[in-house]
């Protein structure tokens, strides 16, 4: 097969006419090559490379990405020095992190790129993958693959399965209806820092996560044992993936729903191995302010709350008479218990 | 050496050191799931080896106060039934609340307000046996509740699941209420009151002196004297390891019980701002 000298020789063919112009201009001086000079291969629909692939960068497209003022060589900065064209076949890996250097942080912690690194699973992303190439755009246009509303797509481009899950949720169907909160895969995972889903740190930050719409639901689960426990930091006890399930998650009224009657005391058994109908009567989300969704726990509440009151309001008044009375008459008494003390 | 008298014997005064044990474990376990939400809680859980640990020593601790329980049952029961003693149930040396002890509470208070003399006092006053009948209602509650969110699925056989609920509310609420009495009321009632300042140690040595006798409880002093049964209850002083150790005692238990107490008032007052 062609070596990088024959594929030389063989682009150069195929570039004659412009580089016919453009290479003397780059031979004497070392000014890096204007857009223009790139294009004048690359903007070749039919260019290819040695084993085929397209080298072709549609100058539209890239005119109008987010990009769309740089120059080439700002990205594939190796060619801003490069004296002789047509350039060899293999260039430095654009770095996007010489620009977005805190994203490149966070992806640098990232599981993506420690597949990528350190277990060499080369299928894993990197930027161009998520974000596109010479067509990105911001996120916040419709046509960009990071635009909320197409992340499950670009995500499920690898992850398959998990789109197939989300896309039978709740979370999916409140997307699809324009629903500008409905969670998607960065929500909970995050964009770049994306870490092992199985972690207890992981695992107490979806938490959080999950409360930043259902602000009531993360406060009653508080007042649980589940929720204190997790507070704590401890996610052995379940969060809230646990009982309502992750992409898949469905309201209590769909049949398929984890916590849908049928469902119950499955979902329980998770971790409650002898769970049976009684067991499942149990309210993980049990309000002790809420007379309508917990009245026992409501008037038991009362009861509690007014008997501390009691104790501490009777006994704190009591010791307080006590402290002022018995400190007046320590210096009473003790004259009168020290004359006895002698005449005994 | 001043003449010593028996007030608690030796099962009565170990029990009450296990009580003391287990208590401080129980709420140095429970508080912080309590109080989840406070800065502390956390520190104090992983202080105490995480949750797999702090939820081992809380059972443990559990364990231990439902032995000192069913042993302080097992005693009385034995009293009422094989000794065949009704003044358990009533009288001077029983707990049982009765007329007396309304009286000696009224004329306590006057003498709080300086509108009479002290009141005499006999074997137990009003402040002790609700200290006791306190612990008593407590351990049954709480120890209820507790057993409940141990074993909810041998529960749920009999009761529905939202019990458990109500177990939780009930089982922090009572420890709050529990925690925080020991911690205030009981230590000041028995040790850090003027006339006892700083630690009462007939607890830990079981005597009291006979000045303590006749001015504290002066209706028991006199009975006895009456029945010439005084010199039955002398006993000589106790072993010398006792005073050093119940002087290190209730100072590592007044500590860590005004910190715990700080710390639920400041956690009570932040929950309320908020």
């Amino acid at each position: 097969m062609g070596t990088p000298g024959t594929f030389g020789v063989r682009l150069a063919i195929l570039c004659v006419s412009s580089l016919a112009l453009a290479v003397p201009a780059a031979a004497q001086s070392p000014k890096p090559p204007a857009n223009e000079d790139c294009l004048a291969c690359h903007g070749d629909a039919d260019a290819k490379r040695a084993d085929g692939r397209s080298i072709f960068v549609a100058a539209q497209a890239f005119d109008a990405s987010t990009h769309g003022g740089a120059s080439c060589v700002d990205c594939h900065k190796d060619l801003a020095t490069i004296a002789e064209f047509p350039h060899p076949e293999r260039l430095a890996k654009v770095n996007c992190a010489s620009c977005h250097d805190d994203v490149g942080v966070k992806y640098h912690d990232s599981i993506h790129w420690r597949a990528r690194d350190k277990a060499g699973l080369v299928v894993a992303p990197s930027c161009a993958d998520c974000h596109g190439k010479h067509d990105i755009r911001a996120k916040a246009g419709p046509q960009a693959r990071v635009f909320r509303a197409n992340i499950p797509a670009t995500c499920g481009g690898c992850h398959a399965g998990i789109r197939e899950h989300y896309d039978s949720s709740v979370h999916a169907a409140a997307l699809k209806s324009g629903n500008p909160k409905a969670p998607v895969c960065i929500d909970c995972h995050t964009a770049h820092d994306i870490q092992r889903a199985d972690t207890d740190a992981w695992r107490a930050a979806v938490t959080k996560e999950c409360g930043g719409c259902h602000a009531e639901s993360q406060k009653t689960y508080r007042d649980t044992f589940h929720g204190q426990v997790t507070s704590l930091g401890y996610q052995r006890v379940a969060t809230c993936a646990d009982c309502h399930g992750s992409h898949d998650i469905k309201p209590k009224k769909d049949a398929q729903s984890r916590i849908a009657p049928a469902h119950l005391v499955e979902t329980c058994r998770q971790c409650h191995a002898g769970a049976n109908e009684n067991f499942v009567k149990y309210d993980p989300h049990a309000d002790r302010h809420s007379k309508a969704r917990s009245p026992v726990l409501f008037y038991a509440g009362r009861f509690m709350d007014g008997l501390l009151l009691g104790v501490f309001g009777f006994f704190g008044l009591h010791t307080a008479l006590w402290l002022r009375r018995g400190v007046k008459a320590r210096g009473e008494i003790q004259p009168a218990e020290k004359r006895e003390e002698k005449t005994a | 050496m001043t003449t010593m008298y028996r007030r608690f014997d030796a099962v009565d005064r170990t029990l009450h050191v296990a009580l003391m044990m287990s208590f401080f474990g129980l709420a140095l376990t429970g508080l912080p799931l309590l109080f989840s939400q406070r800065p502390w809680a956390a520190v104090l859980a992983s202080a105490l080896g995480g949750f797999s640990s702090a939820h081992v020593i809380h059972r443990l601790s559990a364990s231990l106060l439902i032995a000192v329980f069913l042993v302080h049952l097992a005693r009385v029961g034995k009293q009422l039934v094989i000794d065949r003693d009704l003044g358990v149930l009533w009288g001077p040396n029983s707990m049982v609340p009765q007329p007396r002890d309304v009286r000696d509470l009224v004329n306590h208070v006057k003498w709080f307000l300086g509108l009479g003399p002290r009141p005499r006092f006999d074997r137990y006053t009003y402040w002790e046996k609700f200290d006791y009948w306190a612990v008593f209602w407590g351990m049954g509650i709480i120890g209820l509740s507790g057993l409940m969110l141990w074993f909810p699925t041998v529960f749920a056989r009999l009761v529905p699941g939202w019990v458990f609920n109500v177990a939780l509310l009930i089982h922090g609420e009572e420890a709050l209420l529990a925690v925080g009495f020991i911690f205030t009321i009981h230590f000041f009632n028995t040790h850090v009151r003027p006339e006892k300042f700083p630690l009462d140690p007939v607890i830990f040595t079981g005597r009291l002196s006979a000045r303590e006798f006749r001015e504290e409880r002066p209706d028991e002093y006199g009975r006895l004297q009456a029945r010439g049964e005084l010199a039955r209850a002398e006993v000589g002083a106790p072993a010398s390891w006792i005073m050093p150790f119940a002087r290190t005692v209730a100072v590592l238990a007044l500590t860590i019980g005004f910190i715990i107490v700080t710390l639920i008032i400041l956690s009570v007052a932040a929950a309320a701002a908020v």
